[in-house]
């Protein structure tokens, strides 16, 4: 279970974060959307404590990260946004210091290490120097290191980010996978499609606030399900296809008909705010 | 365990940049020994000695004093707002006492391997400085204060360029001021003062004195432990800070 509990965040007078609770129970799939500046990173950096919240509380299955920080942070994993690999060392290298970060016995880590480069698939070139490695690579390897100790928790902040479309798959079907093994993992993207396909609930923020949360078929059935586009900006939504092709049939302009998308719920409500 | 841990990640990172690192030490004592030594140190006498046996403790001193100072502000420097590597320790499960005590202990160790070349050298000078435990135990002291304040210089500033204004203002006019390169006690009296304030005239007459078998100067001895706790607990706190920033 994580909770959120009158979360704020600010720097000078910027509130970051502004007043953020939520409660998600073990297992979630979470996915965090909003646009560049919304708050995802900071909401996510407070979580994992990284950064001290002005106010609030955070909550890791009943322990207070300000209170029991080292506890929590031992069943997190945490893949930030930037690459924070040490460059200098090889794959392995940085794979043996996460482990012994998180005090993994010196008789288990070769064996660990294998296993999650082998699902990953960096295995074969553990032994090659982190700077020589492409950005996927990179990516999965932070991912690597971030699930070396088998941690209840896995914080993604934008993981995908700069990344070739199969590599992406790779990391979604891995991810995937630990989701189905219990664990809970809260997601920030700007791929509107990776948390369409991956994430149980999806918490839309702006401004420092959410102010939507759901799952993506909920929040699209919210707005309709069949969206009538005339120009990028200009569309409507409908609930049913027979709706939207009525409200159309005596229209002289060019224009589509398609099922709305989580994309466009993201649209819907972001320029809804803004205007 | 976590003190080894940062320990073990200085050493692959040493390993792996080991001649760069062992080459680049080397250039900078190497051209103060054959200039200010070798150059003058038969012409000068400094306290009835020639020069050069008087220069090479402060060499000595100064080495370490840079190297540990250089290695650890260097690698959080960067850590920090490079690549950002820095910020694993924070999300880690890890006491931020650990953390400091970690990269001054690294501090130390690159301090120490700067100082061994030193003595190497000073065999070919045939000023040879004895090796003695009093001196080791001296030089750790010298790398563990400047580790110390390698640790607080890279920890508070926001941009490359900060560290290296503070390495200009800071470190660079005491490796030349605390007696080095001449006898404090020759200066005037306001200079003097000053001079006494800072850590590096401490280490170096501890370091001098211990060369010479002058023994300890215990005020000096205490000055520099009253340095390296404060500095410590500076570091301590200023690591916590980090989270809060």
């Amino acid at each position: 279970m994580i909770k959120c509990e009158s979360v704020y965040k600010s720097y000078g007078d910027i509130n970051a974060v502004n007043n953020v609770s939520f409660e998600i129970k073990g297992g979630t799939f979470l996915g965090l959307l909003g646009p560049n500046g919304a708050g995802k990173t900071t909401l996510m950096r407070t979580m994992i404590g990284l950064l001290d919240p002005n106010k609030g509380n955070v909550f890791f299955n009943n322990m207070k990260m300000q209170k029991d920080n080292l506890k929590i942070k031992e069943k997190i994993g945490v893949v930030t946004q930037h690459i924070n690999l040490d460059k200098e060392l090889t794959i392995n290298e940085n794979m043996i210091f996460a482990a012994k970060l998180y005090k993994i016995s010196n008789d288990k880590i070769n064996i660990e290490i294998k296993r999650v480069l082998n699902l990953l698939g960096l295995y074969e070139c553990k032994d090659r120097k982190t700077k020589k490695l492409s950005g996927g690579m990179k990516r999965k390897l932070m991912i690597a290191k971030a699930i070396i100790h088998n941690p209840d928790f896995i914080f993604l902040d934008e993981p995908t980010v700069g990344i070739d479309l199969n590599t992406r798959k790779e990391i979604w079907h891995f991810l995937r996978q630990e989701n189905k093994k219990g664990k809970t993992i809260v997601l920030t993207t700007h791929y509107i499609e990776e948390a369409e396909q991956l994430c149980d609930l999806v918490m839309l923020m702006s401004e420092g606030e959410i102010f939507k949360e759901d799952t993506s078929k909920n929040l699209i059935s919210e707005i309709g399900d069949f969206k009538v586009e005339y120009s990028d900006t200009e569309m409507y939504f409908y609930n049913t296809l027979n709706e939207a092709k009525i409200a159309t049939e005596n229209s002289d302009r060019i224009f589509s008909i398609s099922k709305t998308s989580l994309e466009d719920v993201f649209f819907y409500y972001t320029n809804k705010k803004v205007n | 365990m976590q003190i080894k841990t940062i320990l073990w990640r200085e050493w692959r990172f040493f390993l792996h940049r080991f001649w760069k690192i062992t080459t680049s030490q080397l250039v900078t004592p190497i051209l103060y020994i054959i200039t200010f030594g070798i150059g003058l140190g038969d012409k000068l006498e400094v306290g009835g000695q020639p020069y050069l046996f008087f220069l090479m403790p402060g060499i000595l001193s100064m080495v370490t004093m840079r190297n540990s100072y250089y290695a650890v502000s260097m690698r959080i420097m960067l850590g920090r707002l490079n690549d950002k590597s820095f910020e694993t320790y924070i999300y880690a499960p890890m006491k931020m006492s650990s953390l400091t005590f970690g990269y001054l202990l690294a501090g130390t160790l690159r301090g120490l391997y700067a100082g061994a070349f030193i003595f190497i050298i000073s065999f070919f000078t045939k000023r040879a400085i004895d090796i003695t435990f009093t001196l080791v135990f001296m030089l750790v002291l010298n790398s563990l204060l400047f580790s110390a304040i390698g640790f607080i210089a890279s920890m508070v500033v926001d941009t490359h360029y900060d560290l290296s204004r503070f390495t200009n203002m800071v470190i660079t006019p005491m490796s030349f001021l605390c007696g080095t390169f001449y006898q404090v006690s020759g200066l005037p009296k306001i200079f003097k003062w000053i001079i006494e304030l800072l850590p590096l005239t401490h280490t170096t007459r501890l370091i001098r004195g211990v060369s010479f078998g002058y023994g300890v100067d215990y005020f000096s001895l205490l000055i520099v432990l009253i340095y390296i706790f404060f500095l410590t607990v500076i570091a301590i706190r200023i690591c916590y800070r980090e989270i809060t920033y």
